[in-house]
Formats: C-alpha cells, sequence, structure tokens
C-alpha cells in the first residue's frame, strides 16, 4: 500500500495530464457502458435522475431482445445497415482507386490540384447542407430530375415517397461524399512510390498500363487492405447523417432507408420504445465489437503498425 | 522525397518532351480523355453547390412556375434582403456555432494532448492501463440512448451549451494518432537531455513536446474544429432553447418552416407582413449558401492537413 502511493506520487505529474480525459471517458463512454444495462429493463424514467430511472425500472431479462427480433425491424435495419455498407466500401474502393491513379496520371500539375480541390469539397459539408442539396434535384415539383424527366415528356417522380429508387441514390450521395477525399489520400500514397520502379519498367518497355498494373496497385495494395478491414470493422455502423438527412425522415422511405442507428434514434425521440432501442444499441454494439477485433486481428497479421491496437 | 523532385516524375514533369514514345507521361489523347473524366467528377462534386447560389438569386415567383433552374428567368436579392432583415436568429446561430467551435476545439486538444503525451512516456508508470482505457472505448460503446441519459439525466446538460461542446471533446483515435505522432517527431533523446538538465515533465511537454508536434496539432485541431462546426447531431438531441440553436441545426429547423425566422426575430414589424410575400424557398438557399461559405472559403487552404490526417498516424518508425 505504501509504495502504491510513493508510486502515485512519483506519477503525479503524468497523472494529473491523464485525469481530464480520463474523466471524460468515464463519463461519455464509461458510465453509458453501465447504462446499456437498460436494454434488460422495462424503462421507466423516474425524476429523481439516471441513477433512479435505472435502478427502479423492472427488469425483464432478455424481453426487449425477444420483442426486437421477433418483428421484421430488426431484420430490416440489419439487412440496409450491412448492405449499404458493403456497397459504399466496395464501390467506394474501386472509384477511390481508379481516380487516384488517374490524377497521378495526369500531365499539368495545375489542373490536377484544381480537380483535386474542387473533389475535396463535399467532405468539408454537413449532412444537412447535402441534405439541401439533393432536394434541388429530387424535389417533387420544382427538383431538376423532375424538370429533366419533363423534357423527355416522361411522368415525374415522387422521389420522396417511392421508396425503389433510393438505394441507387444513397450509394449515389455517399459515394459523392466521400470519393474525392479517398482518392486524394490513395493519391498521397501513389505520389510515395519509389519512382525507380517506374524508370526500370520503361526501360523495359513497359507500357503505362502495364505499369500501372504491375507496379502501382501492388503498391498500394498494403493501404487498400488496411483502409478496407478498417471499413468493415465499422460496418455495423451506418451514417447516420446519410440516412436521417437525405431522404428527409420521409415515414414511406424506411423500409430501404432505416439503419441500426436511425431506428435507436426513433424509438429514442418518436416512439419511445427506450428498452427495444438499447437493445438494438446493444446488439450493434456486441456485433461491431466482434467485427472490429476480427479486423483488427487480420489487419495485425498484415502490417502490424497500422493495427488500431 | 528526393526522386520526386526529378524530371521523371511523370506529375511534375510540365515541360514537353517528344519522343517517338514517350513512356513518361500518357500520350496527348489519352490525357485529353482523363483531363476530362477528372474535371466532370470535380465539377460534379461543386456544381450542388453552385445551384444552390443560383436558386436562392432567383425570383421566388419564377421558382414557383418554372422550378429550379440554373438559368433562371429572373433574379431576386429579395431572398437575402429578408434573411438579413430577419437575421438576428441567423446571427445568434453563428454566434452559437463559433463559440461551440472555438471552445470544443480548445478543450478536444488541450485534453488529447496531454492525454496522448502522457500515455506515450515510458517514463509513466501507468501508461498501459490508461491506453487500454482510452482504446476500450474504440471497441464498445454504450450507444446513443445510455450517452443521452447520462448527459440529459445525470450531467443535466440539456439546453446548456455543454452539451454542444463536451460530448465530441475526446475521441480514442485521435489519441492514438497523436501518441504515435509524439513518439516519431520527438526524439527521446532531447527529452531525456532536458531531464538531466533538471526540466520537469510540464515544462518538457510545454516547451519541447508541444513546438515539435505542432503539425500533429494542427491535424487534430483542425479535424477537430471540421466536426464542431458541422455537427447538429447533438443539438437535435440536446437542445430546445432556440437561442442555443447552432448553424447546422438552424438549417434543419427552418426546413420545417421558414416561420421559425420571424417567430425568433425580435423585428416586430415583420411579423406583420403576410406569409405569402415571404420568400421562402428563396431565403431557405439562401441561409444554405451563408452558413457554407466559410468552409468554402476555408477549406481549399487546409485541405493538405486531412490528407496528413489519416496518414500521420501509420508514420512508421
Amino acid at each position: 500500500m505504501a509504495s502504491f502511493f510513493k508510486n502515485i506520487l512519483k506519477n503525479k505529474v503524468m497523472l494529473l495530464m491523464v485525469l481530464p480525459g480520463a474523466i471524460w471517458f468515464f463519463f461519455f463512454s464509461y458510465l453509458p457502458l453501465v447504462g446499456t444495462i437498460v436494454a434488460f429493463k422495462q424503462y421507466r424514467f423516474n425524476r429523481e435522475g439516471f441513477w433512479a430511472s435505472i435502478v427502479k425500472s423492472e427488469w425483464v431479462g432478455w424481453q426487449n431482445f425477444k420483442f426486437l427480433f421477433s418483428g421484421t425491424d430488426a431484420w430490416v435495419i440489419t439487412r440496409n445497415t450491412l448492405l449499404y455498407n458493403i456497397a459504399f466500401i466496395f464501390i467506394g474502393l474501386v472509384l477511390s482507386v481508379a481516380m487516384a491513379i488517374l490524377l497521378s496520371q495526369l500531365v499539368g500539375k495545375t489542373m490536377a490540384k484544381i480537380y483535386q480541390t474542387g473533389m475535396f469539397l463535399p467532405y468539408f459539408l454537413s449532412w444537412v447542407i447535402v441534405g439541401y442539396f439533393a432536394f434541388s434535384f429530387l424535389s417533387m415539383d420544382r427538383g431538376m430530375l423532375n424538370q429533366i424527366l419533363g423534357w423527355f415528356g416522361m411522368e415525374k417522380v415522387q422521389w420522396y415517397s417511392d421508396p425503389k429508387y433510393w438505394p441507387y441514390i444513397l450509394i449515389f450521395v455517399s459515394l459523392w461524399k466521400s470519393i474525392g477525399y479517398n482518392s486524394v489520400v490513395y493519391l498521397a500514397s501513389i505520389l510515395g512510390i519509389d519512382k525507380s520502379l517506374y524508370e526500370a519498367a520503361m526501360i523495359d518497355g513497359a507500357s503505362k498500363w502495364q505499369q500501372i498494373r504491375s507496379i502501382t496497385i501492388p503498391m498500394l495494395s498494403p493501404i487498400i487492405i488496411i483502409m478496407t478491414l478498417l471499413a468493415v470493422g465499422r460496418i455495423f455502423y451506418a451514417d447516420f447523417g446519410l440516412f436521417y438527412q437525405v431522404p428527409r425522415d420521409s415515414g414511406t422511405l424506411y423500409s430501404v432507408t432505416n439503419v441500426i442507428d436511425t431506428y435507436v434514434y426513433r424509438g429514442l425521440k418518436t416512439t419511445g420504445e427506450i428498452g427495444m432501442s438499447t437493445a438494438a444499441g446493444l446488439y450493434q454494439s456486441v456485433v461491431g465489437f466482434v467485427l472490429v477485433i476480427v479486423s483488427n486481428y487480420i489487419v495485425r497479421r498484415l502490417d502490424k503498425e497500422s493495427a488500431l491496437f | 522525397m528526393a526522386e520526386m523532385a526529378t524530371s521523371n516524375n511523370p506529375n511534375v514533369q510540365d515541360v514537353p518532351r517528344r519522343k517517338a514514345r514517350d513512356f513518361h507521361n500518357v500520350t496527348a489523347g489519352w490525357n485529353f480523355v482523363l483531363h476530362l473524366i477528372a474535371a466532370v467528377f470535380s465539377f460534379i462534386c461543386v456544381f450542388p453547390f453552385l445551384f444552390v447560389v443560383i436558386i436562392s438569386f432567383t425570383d421566388e415567383k419564377t421558382l414557383a412556375t418554372d422550378g429550379y433552374r440554373i438559368f433562371p428567368a429572373k433574379w431576386s436579392f429579395e431572398a437575402y434582403r429578408f434573411v438579413f432583415q430577419t437575421g438576428d436568429a441567423l446571427l445568434r446561430s453563428y454566434g452559437v456555432t463559433i463559440l461551440v467551435t472555438v471552445m470544443g476545439t480548445i478543450i478536444s486538444l488541450v485534453l488529447i494532448s496531454l492525454y496522448a503525451y502522457a500515455i506515450s512516456r515510458s517514463s509513466f508508470r501507468y501508461r498501459r492501463f490508461f491506453s487500454v482505457f482510452a482504446i476500450i472505448t474504440m471497441l464498445f460503446n454504450g450507444g446513443m440512448i445510455p450517452t443521452y441519459m447520462v448527459v440529459s439525466q445525470l450531467l443535466h446538460m440539456k439546453d446548456t451549451i455543454w452539451a454542444l461542446v463536451l460530448p465530441l471533446a475526446m475521441n480514442a483515435f485521435y489519441i492514438m494518432i497523436l501518441r504515435t505522432f509524439y513518439s516519431t517527431s520527438v526524439p527521446e533523446a532531447i527529452i531525456e537531455s532536458a531531464r538531466i538538465d533538471g526540466a520537469g515533465d510540464f515544462y518538457i511537454f510545454l516547451r519541447i513536446v508541444l513546438p515539435l508536434s505542432l503539425p500533429g496539432l494542427a491535424t487534430i485541431g483542425l479535424f477537430s474544429t471540421l466536426g464542431y462546426w458541422n455537427d447538429w447531431f447533438n443539438a437535435l438531441l440536446y437542445i430546445d432553447n432556440p437561442n442555443l440553436v447552432p448553424l447546422q441545426s438552424m438549417l434543419m429547423r427552418i426546413e420545417n418552416s421558414i416561420q421559425f425566422l420571424q417567430q425568433n426575430s425580435q423585428n416586430s414589424s415583420l411579423s406583420m407582413q403576410a406569409l405569402s410575400s415571404i420568400p421562402q424557398d428563396t431565403s431557405r438557399m439562401a441561409m444554405v449558401v451563408l452558413a457554407t461559405l466559410p468552409i468554402i472559403f476555408a477549406y481549399p487552404f487546409f485541405q493538405r492537413y486531412f490528407v496528413q490526417g489519416l496518414t500521420v498516424g501509420a508514420v512508421k518508425e
């Protein structure tokens, strides 16, 4: 015990340094972990506050989970979350790498910089703004898409109430926002490839295409694999803003726009099914945890330095 | 890096070198095609913003008959006039966002840089414990609802500025990036020699480590600034008081009704105006433009830090 206090004293400056951050983690990360116990309770808000609400709510065991998985909701939100993320990851990867290689081949550096700056813009905008952008195209009576359909003599489409278009719209908007950023990141690592490799290939008479295939892509593959695996680790988490702002919270679209995160949010703010939504959140955390561990394990095997931990 | 400056780099080279078959650059025809693709894609990325700017300068009545057009029949400044007339709500939101962004960025830089420094020092006895303490939060989180309960029922931060500042203040990922940055950019020898000269841990941190890791701090700080500026989620969860609504959240609320502006404007003469005369659609778009402008002007100067962000943590020793 005495040595413990001696150690504390010896490390007091460092301990003071971690203290504010540790307090933050305690309140914003660890206490919510304790709060997930609500997933096993019939939640009743108690005006005496946080602890009273949790303690005095009735214990119902797995009932919230049973309700969640007995309906179609759990299936729909899991399917949507997974399929959209898979589409974002793989289409995004192919297009970003292609765009990065394309940018690296451009003759004329000034123009390449201008293109990059343009492509980078969507990354800096909030989903609220992007939601407005989408509306200027998709608005039923004023939007640009319906005007274009009109020129071709086609019927107007009620974009915000017809689910069948939304998988394409959401994938498009997500890629629109992310490709620029990702391709600039990939471009940075293309520019870091040792130029003598290309020299040697050119002396051997390799064409541009052969150089890309046998030098650029193999040299990029470590970062591609790592970025992809990290994204796979997050596959159970959806981008709340995309699925909430862009479809303007339209109820008729829920079948294709409801993901785990929006479902949990609506449970909290709209439907008030606190217990079941917490259960859905816990389900997300647990599966997400397993996926992060597995993908990080694989990243570690491939390249120790790039692993998260 | 030296190789990049040589003329063999296809990107740097601007001087045309014509040979029968030049493997350094793509052929002129291909170059045109590649330029075209890149130009079209970057135009697609920028166009929606330009389109919203055009809509905001369109006459409201023209809009009602023609819809959103790239070349409207009639232009108008009416929307901006209206927004500036009822501007106190917009100004207040700007004020809230600026306050939250400045406070938040400073707080998160202080918390993150201190925490990351302590766990980067091998002399710190509890470094492993506090590393793991941070990493666990990346792996497993309580989720939205328990966090909401803690913030609103335990910390009682609902409808306070802290609900917009604190939930975004820390992030284990940034700590890990900065920790790697410290250990690669601050040589252990410098710290050791300072210690031999009798400098304390805190002095070393302030006078030696921080100045040497400014690029890393800038990256984290800018990520954090962007996060706060663009945040609407915490306002959606925690803010009902119209005086505390940040910019992005304000844009969401006017989506439902432009009357929000009027109700929250102290300019009472406006409430006499007939509802129909309010340029609803165009002023909404004008607000979107006004909220986006700071970012449009700032990001070209800071973009390189955001590219560094992902790679900065991955620097090999």
